[in-house]
């Protein structure tokens, strides 16, 4: 399991930078960011350093922003890496929230899964062969 | 001792839990008698009713009621300070013993004068809601509402003398003393708003007394301000006292117009000195019993100065249904709001406080909301602004729109028109004074842009 930051965003565009710069002045460094956006509204997931750090900067700033246990998974940098995760996932009745991905630019990509079932998610994780990775996996990778 | 254990008994039940029918009867006999009251005594109604073309003998039935114009606080002020009487003050045979007077924060004040008969009836409202509160005769009944011109004082204490209560007439302030008389006089029923009531009791608090075990108090007749439930129960818990509304405006007579029971569910309106009628405040039409609207009262019994169809510029409704106490006369809602408040949104009209209502509802959501109405073509668009709590699961997309769906849906049920729900970040909406809902409309700027 790894923290993510999630934060709600009025209106995502305008939101977007300030909240960057919220971060950036709190020392947070981003390792990967992604902005579910609707016509009224985004939810921005963040993979970062420092959660509590960037957790304790946004809500100062009058931000909502809450801390998210995700899976983090370490998947071959290649195309139908994750599916036999999603196949374990599915035979299990685990169910995936949302996933995206970012390179760890070692051929191996990172995969951050939302699941409904962190334990279960867990075990599935190991058996399926996958490497699970911590916070501190992801910090220096 | 006063753990609220409550044998209410009903003050006047002949009047109280009078048959419909004849209360009907009664209303139509009183209500003659005042219509002609007025068109022969008051020059403003005379012309008034000429202008309208209807004379006292169109009125033949409760159903004519509806012929007759409309009274407003507009009407009262001009009349500054006699005209609206029915009687000379300077008569001595006439008999005016005392005159009241609103505040008059916003303009020239409205004068109303009472007769010793109009005092008995409206002591006689006050003491139901005595009885209603669990007092009756021999209760110490402390009047902590300010005495003078404003109806509050000398209204509880009309309601004191018709029920036979030993009254102490305290009047507002000095809060200490009020506490310590309550305390040592063993006080039983208080009478205030409902503010002073909260005043009191944390006085009572800090002064070192558990009043809840510690006073005699078993219930309050609060009234002349609104009073959320919340502040309500803090007042009962604090007290260990039952609470109830009392409804009522010095221009129609004062508290007692309404009156809440021991159940708490809409106040009974003593029917046998008024007409209550709620009405669209556009169309001015009558609306079905449950739906909100101004409230308009029709005196009955008011010698000094009747009114016919008095707009209070309350919003309220009838409650539909009997009460579980058995009295019969029919329950109004406590008042949501003014008129002055009421939107029209796609031609239906909305309360700020009906949306509110329903906001509340959901524990998702902080108690702020803000309204924003516009019209970018020929329909307005209505959009509700909700701030969730901080515990709020926003992670999930699915969740922000499944609780915008069920939000939208309720208000669609409510108000009987569609509402956008959008969540927004915390502190986004101003915090304004007293009101939760803010409104702001913007469908005039429309207009101007199109132009
Ligand atoms: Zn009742």
């Amino acid at each position: 399991m790894v923290k993510q930051i999630t934060v709600f965003l009025e209106n995502s565009t305008g939101r977007l930078a300030s909240m960057c710069r919220t971060l950036a002045l709190a020392d947070v460094s981003m390792q990967a960011m992604t902005v579910a956006d609707t016509t009224d509204y985004g939810v921005a997931r963040i993979i970062a350093d420092n959660p509590d750090a960037a957790i304790a900067a946004l809500t100062d700033d009058g931000y909502r922003a809450k801390l998210v246990d995700v899976c983090a998974v370490e998947v071959p940098d290649k195309s139908g890496g994750l599916l036999p995760l999603l196949t374990a996932f599915d035979a299990a009745g685990v169910n995936v929230e949302y996933a995206y991905c970012f390179a760890s630019g070692r051929e191996l990509a990172v995969d951050i899964l939302r699941v409904d079932d962190n334990e279960a998610a867990a075990k599935i994780i190991e058996q399926a062969g996958f490497k699970a990775l911590r916070s501190s996996d992801l910090v220096t990778c | 001792m006063s753990a609220p254990h409550h044998t209410e008994t009903i003050f006047q039940p002949a009047l109280e839990q009078i048959e419909r029918g004849e209360l009907e009867a009664l209303q139509l006999e009183r209500l003659k008698t005042t219509v002609a009251d007025c068109y022969t005594k008051i020059p403003f109604y005379t012309k008034l009713m000429d202008e309208a073309g209807v004379v006292p003998d169109d009125i033949r039935g409760l159903d004519d009621l509806v012929k007759l114009p409309f009274t407003t606080k507009q009407d009262m002020r001009a009349a500054y300070p006699f005209n609206m009487f029915a009687l000379d003050p300077h008569d001595p045979a006439a008999g005016v013993q005392r005159i009241h007077a609103s505040s008059g924060t916003t303009g020239v004040a409205t004068v109303v004068g009472h007769t010793q008969a109009d005092l008995d009836y409206w002591g006689d409202t006050f003491a139901r809601g005595i009885a209603e509160a669990g007092g009756g005769p021999g209760s110490i009944l402390q009047i902590a509402y300010g005495y003078g011109l404003f109806t509050g004082g000398l209204g509880a204490h009309e309601g004191g003398i018709r029920m036979g209560c030993t009254i102490l007439p305290m009047s507002s302030g000095n809060t200490k003393r009020q506490v310590q008389m309550m305390h040592d006089m063993k006080v039983d029923i208080l009478a205030c708003t409902p503010s002073y009531a909260l005043l009191i009791a944390d006085t009572a608090i800090e002064m070192g007394y558990d009043p809840a075990s510690e006073f005699a108090i078993s219930g309050c007749v609060l009234g002349a301000e609104p009073c959320s439930d919340n502040m309500r129960k803090e007042i009962e818990r604090k007290l260990g006292a039952l609470v109830v509304d009392i409804y009522g405006l010095s221009e129609v007579m004062g508290p007692g117009v309404s009156c809440e029971c021991q159940y708490q569910d809409g106040l009974h309106v003593a029917e046998d000195q008024f007409i209550i009628e709620i009405i669209d405040p556009q169309t001015l039409q009558p609306v079905p019993d449950g739906t909100y609207g101004e409230v308009v009262f029709t005196t009955l019994v008011k010698e000094c100065c009747p009114l016919i169809r008095y707009r209070t510029r309350d919003i309220s409704r009838i409650i539909p249904g009997d009460c579980e106490c058995g009295r019969t006369l029919r329950r109004m809602d406590r008042i949501q709001g003014r008129t002055d408040d009421m939107l029209i949104l796609r031609g239906v009209n909305v309360f700020p406080s009906q949306i509110e209502q329903v906001a509340k509802q959901f524990s998702e959501l902080s108690g702020y909301y803000q309204l924003i109405i516009e019209r970018p073509e020929e329909s307005d668009v209505v959009t509700l602004e909700v701030e969730p709590v901080p515990a709020f699961e926003f992670d999930e997309i699915r969740r922000i729109e499944d609780l915008q769906r069920r939000i939208a849906a309720e208000l669609k049920s409510n108000l009987q028109i569609k509402v956008n729900v959008k969540l927004v970040e915390p502190k986004t909406i101003t915090r304004s004074e007293g009101k939760a809902v803010r409104v702001i409309d913007r469908r005039e700027e429309g207009k101007n842009v199109r132009k």
